[in-house]
């Protein structure tokens, strides 16, 4: 595996601020390393822009507020000049945190231009952003450079050409495959990656009004999806970058990391660095306290010196469908002794899934698995309100491990299917 | 429809709302912790079978007329039941959260949530099958009869409740604790019930001749509560200062009562009558109130959960006594108590509990008995004996709620009206009971 990111920039700890509000300046940046954060991406620099009102929005699933979230914001909107000197200021008062510096201009000489000023203002590292699905790539930026390799390598090349310093791409997520555009990065000299950026999405709809959210007037436009629910997306897209054999380049992972247990995850997808965007801005910097001690424990009780010990980890895990083992086998138990008797898992499994959770024909709310039938889909599980209740618990069947590919290849046997109710 | 406007300076304004509503917010934070249990227990535990899993599901979404549709479709009077529920016992009992060892979801509170706002708004949901030509005699305009014709209207028949009182609504006008319902809500709820259309309410009559109404009516629902408060039968139980507790209740509901002057109260009986009497004795600044029962704390009827707030706001109990003398100068002044045990006095073994005001809660009077005297019904210890559908066994005549269960809760009253009309109903078609 390629070594943390932090190697190249070294910071305190390996929970970075993403580009993004929270990084709009020297006066927040400094309260975030006062409350502990390792690193900081400024605000994506740039020519002048005009931001609108207003700019974010969010979604709740019933009590779950702010599963996802969304702005339409654009780069840094206050002057070139005060956001340098606020960089320099930072790096003297915080000389062993990092300050990233993220970028986005058009031509050759801007690149060049901007890349001297953030280097000599103190910047420990760059980060292009070739990921904003809004409002800049519409001026051929951002994620309209992401989803393009060729102009991707090209002023990564320029890039790292003017830098004396690390220069990270900032990947859209934009595209059907990250993997072209991560190798095209490399190519251009990058020396490590930070994705996600944010997803092209609209985030609701004002359904009194009849205009999608957020409102400008009576217009809106799409924003960038972000916020735990694009953790799944993200993670899928470290971990194709992290495995494919021809990149390996430090990854900062970025995309609905909210707890240290998410950080986890990234990390052993990969991630050698972690960026934090949305849950500081629902709850401020201070979650970064909970972030380092949740991290430091789970390093302990794993008996983890170093993130070197664990982050990729679970890279070998992860592998095309046709590798899996057919015939693994689990099926679901309920624990009485902790049942509520909600019947959740009863109706999801009827419903939803595959008929094999039935009432307990002597009256008993606690419902019965009929195992010869339960295909192991884990649904009874997830709906299941309390934690432990239901588990999946493997089956000796006998059969020896086969992938489609050893059955259809070399004849190896299946065990018979279940749940077909046939 | 008329009637005697309310006092807005009765005795019940002063009593607080015990639990107040929710604010939309509120609602739909607490209906968001709903498990949303498959065949849920709190709807096998609800007499009427409410879709509580569905109407709270409604509210998380912010569909307060969907849940308040959803409750009246089992239970039209889903508004005070919402208010006088004995949930902690029925519902919320049940809820599978106390199996995990965290605070139940407030189904009542929900229920009351989505009802209020459906009264608020004049929400409408139900619509009337075309007129049958049929019209059925309800005796008495309690909850049982109200739950009763409002189905029986729906499904296309005409009503005509007869109640001997000047007011409609029963128990949930005179009898319901105040910190719980005021009369003016439930008189609210009933011209909500009678707004479907189809049903007339004759107030100030009685009914001494049942048999004349088979000759007017093509089915009549027997709903007439329960009668008088009980009398011990011991001396001096005529003094001034001894009242009925349903008879207090309904003064202070209604009208005004004084307490002026009274040191200390006693509320003869177990049940929840008594325990509401405690309570109202209490919160109207009576110094001492103590409950009499004849037998210990754990014997009581009365709810523990009622009785456990009326200990926090003050009451106190004398167990395991009966009265068997009232004492005073023109007034009561003390009781003479007997001991007891098993519930029964032990010769000899008396003493004094003094009090200047007694309320007697030992039951109420049935009612039955001029039904009684019609071929085919029959009575147990004063209640008309129904079958399941509240059928009597006389052609015709369906009965529900008190007068034929004894005395328990609106919701059951509820329950047993809407039965009984589904199967007059039949009835009327020709069906079962043809």
């Amino acid at each position: 595996m390629p070594g943390p990111l932090t190697k190249k920039v070294p910071t305190p700890n390996p929970f970075w601020l993403a580009s993004a509000p929270p990084t709009n300046s020297g006066d927040q940046v400094k309260r975030a390393f006062d409350a502990g954060w390792g690193g900081a991406v400024w605000k994506a620099l740039g020519q002048p822009i005009q931001n609108v009102s207003s700019r974010f929005g969010s979604t709740n699933y019933f009590a779950g507020r702010h599963v996802g979230f969304n702005n339409i914001e654009l780069i840094t909107d206050r002057p070139l000049e005060a956001n340098f000197r606020e960089i320099a200021e930072v790096k003297r008062l915080y000389p062993k945190n990092a300050v990233i510096a993220s970028l986005m201009v058009e031509s050759r000489a801007e690149w060049r231009d901007i890349i001297r000023r953030a280097i000599d203002a103190g910047a420990d590292g760059l980060e292009l952003n070739f990921g904003c699905p809004h409002g800049m790539c519409e001026r051929g930026m951002g994620s309209a450079v992401g989803q393009e390799p060729k102009v991707n390598e090209e002023i990564t090349s320029w890039a790292v050409d003017y830098s004396t310093v690390p220069v990270l791409v900032k990947l859209t997520p934009n595209v059907s495959d990250i993997v072209p555009h991560g190798l095209a990065a490399k190519r251009g000299g990058a020396h490590g990656v930070s994705l996600i950026n944010t997803i092209k999405s609209v985030i609701g709809v004002d359904i009194d009004r009849f205009v999608p959210l957020p409102r400008v007037g009576d217009l809106a436009t799409n924003g960038g999806y972000c916020g735990a629910a694009v953790k799944p997306i993200a993670l899928h897209m470290v971990a194709a970058l992290a495995r494919h054999p021809d990149f390996r380049l430090p990854l900062s992972g970025i995309g609905g990391i909210a707890t240290w247990r998410d950080a986890v995850e990234f990390m052993l997808l990969g991630s050698g660095t972690v960026q934090v965007c949305t849950e500081v801005m629902l709850r401020g910097y201070g979650i970064v306290g909970d972030l380092i001690e949740g991290l430091t424990e789970y390093m302990r009780t794993h008996g983890f010196q170093r993130l070197d010990d664990f982050v990729g980890r679970a890279v070998p895990a992860f592998r095309e469908w046709g590798e899996l083992d057919l015939n693994y086998e689990v099926v679901a138990k309920i624990d009485a002794t902790t049942c509520i008797g909600c019947q959740r898992c009863l109706v999801a499994c009827m419903d939803g899934a595959h008929q094999c959770i039935h009432p307990d024909p002597s009256g008993s709310r606690v419902p019965v698995v009929d195992e010869s039938e339960c295909v192991g889909c884990n649904l009874c599980q997830i709906v299941c309100p309390v934690d432990g209740c239901v588990t999946m618990e493997q089956v000796a069947n006998g059969y020896a491990p086969a992938t489609w590919r050893e059955h259809e290849a070399a004849g190896v046997l299946l065990r018979p299917k279940k749940g077909s109710h046939g | 429809m008329t009637r005697d406007p309310l006092s807005p300076d009765r005795t019940e304004v002063v009593f607080a709302d015990a639990k107040p509503a929710y604010t939309p917010a509120q609602a739909v934070i607490e209906a968001e912790r709903c498990h949303q249990c498959h065949d849920a227990p709190c709807v096998a535990a609800c007499p009427t079978a409410i879709d509580i899993p569905g109407f709270i599901r409604r509210i998380a979404t912010g569909n307060a007329r969907g849940a308040a549709g959803t409750i009246f479709a089992s239970n039209v009077l889903g508004m005070s039941c919402a208010r006088v529920c004995p949930v902690e016992v029925l519902c919320v009992g049940r809820c599978v959260y106390h199996e995990q060892g965290l605070p139940p979801i407030a189904i009542g509170r929900l229920q009351r949530y989505a009802t209020d706002a459906a009264f608020a708004a004049g929400w409408t949901f139900f619509q009337r099958a075309p007129e049958t030509g049929r019209t059925v005699a309800l005796i008495g305009a309690g909850p049982a009869s109200l739950a009763c014709a409002h189905r029986l209207s729906v499904l296309g028949h005409r009503c005509v409740i007869l109640e001997k009182r000047p007011l409609p609504g029963g128990l949930n006008t005179t009898g319901v604790a105040p910190h719980k319902m005021r009369a003016d809500r439930a008189l609210a709820e009933v011209d909500w019930v009678l707004s479907v259309g189809g049903i007339e309410v004759r107030t100030g009559v009685e009914v001494t001749d049942p048999e004349a109404l088979e000759r007017e009516y093509d089915a009549v629902f027997v709903g007439v509560g329960l009668g008088e408060d009980a009398c011990l039968g011991v001396p001096g139980e005529d003094l001034p200062g001894i009242f009925g507790a349903v008879d207090f209740i309904e003064r202070l509901k209604l009208g005004t009562v004084s307490l002026a002057g009274v040191g200390s109260a006693a509320v003869i009986g177990g049940g929840n009558t008594a325990v509401d009497a405690v309570r109202e004795l209490r919160t109207l600044g009576v110094p001492r109130v103590r409950l009499v029962y004849r037998g210990g704390e754990s014997a009581m009827s009365g709810y523990a959960h009622e009785w456990d707030v009326a200990k926090k706001e003050g009451a106190e109990a004398v167990w395991n006594a009966v009265p068997v003398a009232f004492e005073g100068d023109g007034a009561v002044r003390r009781i003479r108590c007997a001991v007891t045990r098993d519930r029964r006095p032990v010769p000899g073994e008396e003493f004094f509990v003094e009090a200047d005001r007694v309320l007697l809660a030992i039951g109420q009077a049935k009612l039955g008995e001029i039904f009684g005297r019609l071929p085919g019904i029959s009575l147990d210890r004063g209640r008309v004996v129904v079958d399941a559908d509240g059928f009597t066994g006389r052609r015709g005549w369906y009965a529900g709620g008190d007068c034929a269960n004894g005395g328990k809760e609106v919701v059951n009253a509820a329950a047993e009206g809407r039965r009984a009309a589904d199967a007059i109903h039949r009835h009327l078609q020709g069906g079962r009971d043809a």
